[in-house]
């Protein structure tokens, strides 16, 4: 089974969905992001999500878009978060690893070296937000061969011919948007999601993630009612903000700790 | 979508977010059924005719030529289309298209204020609601037609995020439409981002090339040796190239901006030679040459034109390039500007500093080029936005 899909099939076993949290790698910096990996799985966190800055995200609300910047300022790079990666997980992190991506850092890297290099630096899946299935042939062969997962979106806009086209090209697991519009926090969840979350389980055989806009403990424990996993970001990242870091980790700790209980699970005991 | 969709060569395709690949093939579908059909066709002549003025005129510079003492110089005035440049032409034609798509609103970003005027124009003459996303910096120098879009009607949305220009703008429109498709069409400006984007502008633009076409051969009898026209995404520049492409006899020259020059990093010129110049990469959709960093992050561009100050450029531009159909070339800011003057004192047309570029490379190039030899040049649009912006850079050259 894949690492993604098992990972949440571990969740399952626990009588709860799966809890994915979204940082930004290298915001406030690449130390950072390390502490905040660690603090989110020893909250509990059963896949870990890292967002790859890049200077146009269009898909992303003003949280991740000021995270991005901030990275980039700080001078990250995609080299640099594997290398991060790397040492992540020599420092005993050992929860899947997808990285969120735009598909220009990609396609500059090479697709082959991205998928090798990731893989080797123990980065388990990707999701690249502007590659389609339509588009991703060659992506998804150098990811078979290298052994990354590959993880791609639906949409509410997305028809019942895409979802299974999707379903055939994801591994691990599908990432449904929850709504129409670009990620960050919303007051509510769409009224439709539970349905349409409904018809797409009914579709795809990997299991559903949702995501976009989630961003407190009662709306996560809504949409894990119709889910496999929930995905939290912005919610999360806009603690990176915080001028001491490890005050930062705290309120990271604090969010995803609640999270994680609403999903019906109390924290894990520090590694 | 089936594989190869949209493609130039290698280039473009539809790297668009999942929440819009269904409307961009619905957008794709509507496109080919209601705008290739007889009724849209006429309906559309009817606006381009009745409401924009075309066609517009083909004029011989007699005196630049003359000047000059070389190939003749023919310029096609799009500077004379309603609202004062080319961008009218595909304004009209997608919101036409969006009307009977049903959609009840419409958005679209821009660089220069052109393409805002030219949207906001066609929104208000087909009745629809309209925010245009423009970035701060370009709000700044092109204020008077922040003004002017709001007089006719639209919102304009300032974005203070990344380089605060054109593409930032996009980025902003790209953000609101994934929220409000399913009401909403995306005007996009040029023929760029994803399918069917830079196939459905390049037909909508295709009416500049054909009809500068037919007005070539009627008044010289015969074809020009030479196209020329400003590329930011290339919009004017591919209307133009269209209806030469099969004309192998016609050599086509796109212009980008050359800025503080090609040998340092302060222009946009995608197609530029050596270590400050692009190479493929995906930007808003679509594979095609990007001004972009060793990491593949897009690098911030510089131009004295807001409307190609622009990192990527339009995929069938960089097919044109591949092929060798087209040659790409630049002009600083300096050489514009120069050029700006010329055409204003011997022919007495101020053209936008977009079409000041291409003006600027004819002015170099004619003199070399037989007395008998046409040269044809786009004016895409009219400098009166620019006056401004001109003034200020005068005033601090005689500081």
């Amino acid at each position: 089974m894949s690492r993604l899909a098992g990972a949440i099939e571990g969740a399952r076993a626990k009588g709860r969905a799966a809890f994915i949290p979204y940082v930004t790698a290298g915001d406030p910096s690449l130390e950072a992001t390390a502490l905040f990996a660690k603090t989110l799985a020893a909250a509990g966190a059963d896949i870990l999500e890292l967002g790859v800055p890049f200077t146009d995200p269009f898909a992303d609300g003003p949280v991740n878009q000021s995270a991005a910047q901030r990275a980039l300022l700080g001078g990250t790079t995609l080299n640099g978060i594997l290398d991060a990666v790397t040492h992540m997980r020599a420092s005993g992190l050992d929860i899947p690893i997808v990285l969120f991506t735009y598909f220009n850092p990609v396609l500059n890297m090479g697709r082959r070296d991205f998928c090798r290099l990731s893989r080797k630096a123990g980065v388990d899946g990707a999701l690249i937000v502007d590659l389609p299935p339509e588009e991703a042939d060659s992506y998804i062969e150098e990811a078979r061969r290298s052994g990354l997962e590959t993880v791609f979106l639906a949409s509410p806009t997305t028809s019942p011919e895409r979802l299974r086209l999707i379903d055939a090209s994801s591994t691990g697991f599908v990432y449904y948007v929850s709504r129409l519009g670009v990620t960050g926090a919303r007051e509510n969840l769409s009224a439709t999601l539970a349905e349409e979350l409904n018809t797409v389980k009914g579709t795809v055989k990997a299991p559903v993630a949702v995501g976009f806009g989630i961003s407190t403990p009662d709306q996560a424990r809504e949409a894990a009612a119709h889910a496999d996993a929930v995905v939290v970001g912005s919610a999360l990242v806009k603690f990176a903000r915080h001028d001491d870091v490890n005050k930062a980790a705290e309120m990271m700790n604090e969010l995803a700790s609640r999270m994680i209980a609403g999903l019906g699970l109390t924290p894990r005991p520090e590694v | 979508m089936k594989p190869g969709t949209g493609r130039y060569g290698d280039f473009g395709g539809m790297y668009a977010p999942e929440t819009l690949m269904g409307p961009l093939t619905e957008l794709d579908e509507a496109w080919r059924r209601i705008g290739s059909g007889p009724g849209f066709r006429a309906e559309l002549d009817r606006w381009l005719t009745d409401y924009v003025g075309r066609p517009t005129p083909l004029t011989f510079a007699a005196r630049l030529t003359g000047k000059l003492g070389g190939a003749r110089i023919f310029l096609k005035r799009e500077d004379l289309a309603h609202t004062g440049a080319h961008k009218i032409n595909n304004t009209i034609g997608q919101v036409l298209l969006a009307r009977k798509m049903g959609k009840t609103r419409v958005i679209a970003e821009t660089g220069a204020g052109q393409h805002g005027v030219a949207t906001a124009t066609a929104a208000a003459a087909f009745g629809l609601e309209c925010t245009v996303y423009m970035g701060e910096v370009d709000m700044q120098r092109q204020a008077l037609n922040v003004f002017r879009m709001q007089l006719l009607g639209a919102e304009v949305k300032g974005v203070s995020s990344g380089s605060r220009t054109l593409k930032d703008a996009i980025n902003e429109a790209m953000r609101d439409w994934v929220a409000t498709v399913r009401n909403t069409h995306y005007v996009l400006g040029s023929a760029l981002g994803p399918h069917p984007y830079p196939a459905m502008v390049r037909d909508f633009q295709s009416v500049i090339g054909r009809e500068a076409r037919g007005q070539v051969l009627n008044s010289t009898g015969r074809l020009p040796d030479l196209a020329v026209a400003c590329v930011g995404g290339g919009s004017n520049a591919i209307g133009l190239f269209s209806a030469f492409l099969d004309d192998q006899s016609v050599a086509l020259v796109g212009v980008e901006a050359g800025g503080e020059g090609t040998d340092t990093p302060r222009h946009a010129a995608r197609f530029a030679d050596g270590p400050t110049g692009g190479r493929p990469g995906v930007l808003h959709g679509t594979y095609t040459y990007l001004l972009q960093d060793a990491d593949g992050q897009v690098r911030p561009t510089h131009s004295v034109s807001a409307g190609l100050d622009y990192p990527a450029v339009g995929p069938e531009h960089a097919d044109l390039k591949a092929r060798g159909r087209a040659t790409y070339v630049s002009a600083t800011d300096a050489e514009a500007l120069d050029a700006f003057d010329a055409l204003a004192v011997t022919e007495g047309i101020l053209p936008a500093l977009e079409s000041a570029h291409a003006i600027a490379w004819a002015m170099k190039t004619a003199p070399s080029m037989k007395r008998d030899d046409i040269l044809l040049v786009n004016l895409s649009g009219r400098g009166d936005k620019d006056v401004e912006t001109v003034r200020a850079i005068k005033g601090k050259g005689h500081e």
